[in-house]
């Protein structure tokens, strides 16, 4: 069996170079995360409209909150792409400052879902209320938990780079970390619609 | 992007760009849901404009539309399996046991 590995195009000659193998496992990571999302926004479906006696949703969501949340997350992935961008040029400076950047916004995200947590639960949905409020907190959990991880590993990777280790990967890390923080996006996507602006 | 395919890759206007696009398609979603004339078609507006932006950011800021056939495959797998996952958990969950 052949080994998957990273190679320079030029040691190949006519040969098209092979994958690297920690993108091929992000990616294939980023697969089966697309099925792991998918069961928790099915089940919200299943349960969206079992809310006993506790608020529905479209007497508890805050569209016009939410858009913002959805909107700041959307521009992280633009100061993402712009770190990655700045990285492949080796413009370690420019990468490490759209990094915080990104991580800024991430965190901006996570501020508004504490918050808007907090006011569900002050309006008589908690998690124990109804099978609606279950799917809708268990779902928007993973994904928030999602989000915690992407930050610290933007943090991660923004401080890494004052050491030089970026340096030594051509870039990779930061590479596999973007894939990852829009892959949290397009979920954020999905949800967006899905679970909020279909049940308004 | 090392292995990436023979198309140009985007540089940062082209991403400011998308970025644009992304702002307008999500107020075009609000604005959709508060337009009582929109009732009956609204649903799969707000599907069509999410998979709008949905493409764009695994286009073009994941790289996906420049990158080598493997990657695609693998992230495709997850993609066309999870529709077929709502729709079984939803129609065993749903119709079959109620």
């Amino acid at each position: 069996m052949s080994a998957v590995t990273h190679t320079d195009p030029a040691e190949h000659g006519a040969h098209p170079p092979l994958p690297h193998v920690r993108k091929v496992a992000m990616w294939a990571f980023l697969g089966s995360e697309c099925l792991f999302f998918g069961t928790l926004i099915s089940t919200f479906l299943l349960y969206r409209n079992r809310t006993g006696d506790g608020p529905t949703a479209a007497e508890i969501f805050d569209i016009p909150f939410t858009s913002i949340s959805s909107f700041i997350l959307l521009m992280s992935s633009l100061t993402m792409v712009l770190a990655h961008y700045a990285s492949e040029r080796k413009d370690w400076r420019r990468m490490r400052v759209w990094l915080l950047a990104t991580a800024l916004l991430g965190m901006t995200f996570l501020a508004g879902q504490v918050f808007e947590f907090t006011e569900f639960v002050h309006e008589g949905l908690t998690v124990t209320t109804s099978p609606f409020g279950s799917a809708f907190f268990v779902m928007t959990s993973f994904h928030g938990a999602h989000v915690a991880v992407g930050v610290i590993l933007l943090l991660a990777t923004a401080f890494m780079s004052f050491g030089g280790k970026l340096r030594a990967d051509g870039g990779m890390n930061v590479e596999l970390v973007a894939l990852y923080w829009h892959f949290v996006d397009i979920v954020w996507i999905v949800i967006f619609t899905v679970v909020y602006l279909l049940q308004v | 992007m090392s292995e990436s395919t023979h198309r140009p890759n985007p540089r940062p206007r082209d991403y400011w760009m998308i970025a644009v696009v992304l702002g307008v398609i999500t107020a075009a979603e609000v604005a959709v849901t508060y337009l009582d004339a929109l009732d009956a078609v609204v649903a799969p507006l707000l599907i069509a404009m999410a998979m709008a932006k949905f493409w764009l950011v695994v286009a073009f800021f994941m790289h996906l539309r420049f990158e080598a056939p493997i990657y695609r495959n693998l992230f495709l797998i997850g993609v066309i399996a999870t529709p077929i996952l709502f729709g079984v958990v939803l129609f065993t969950f749903g119709v079959l046991i109620g």
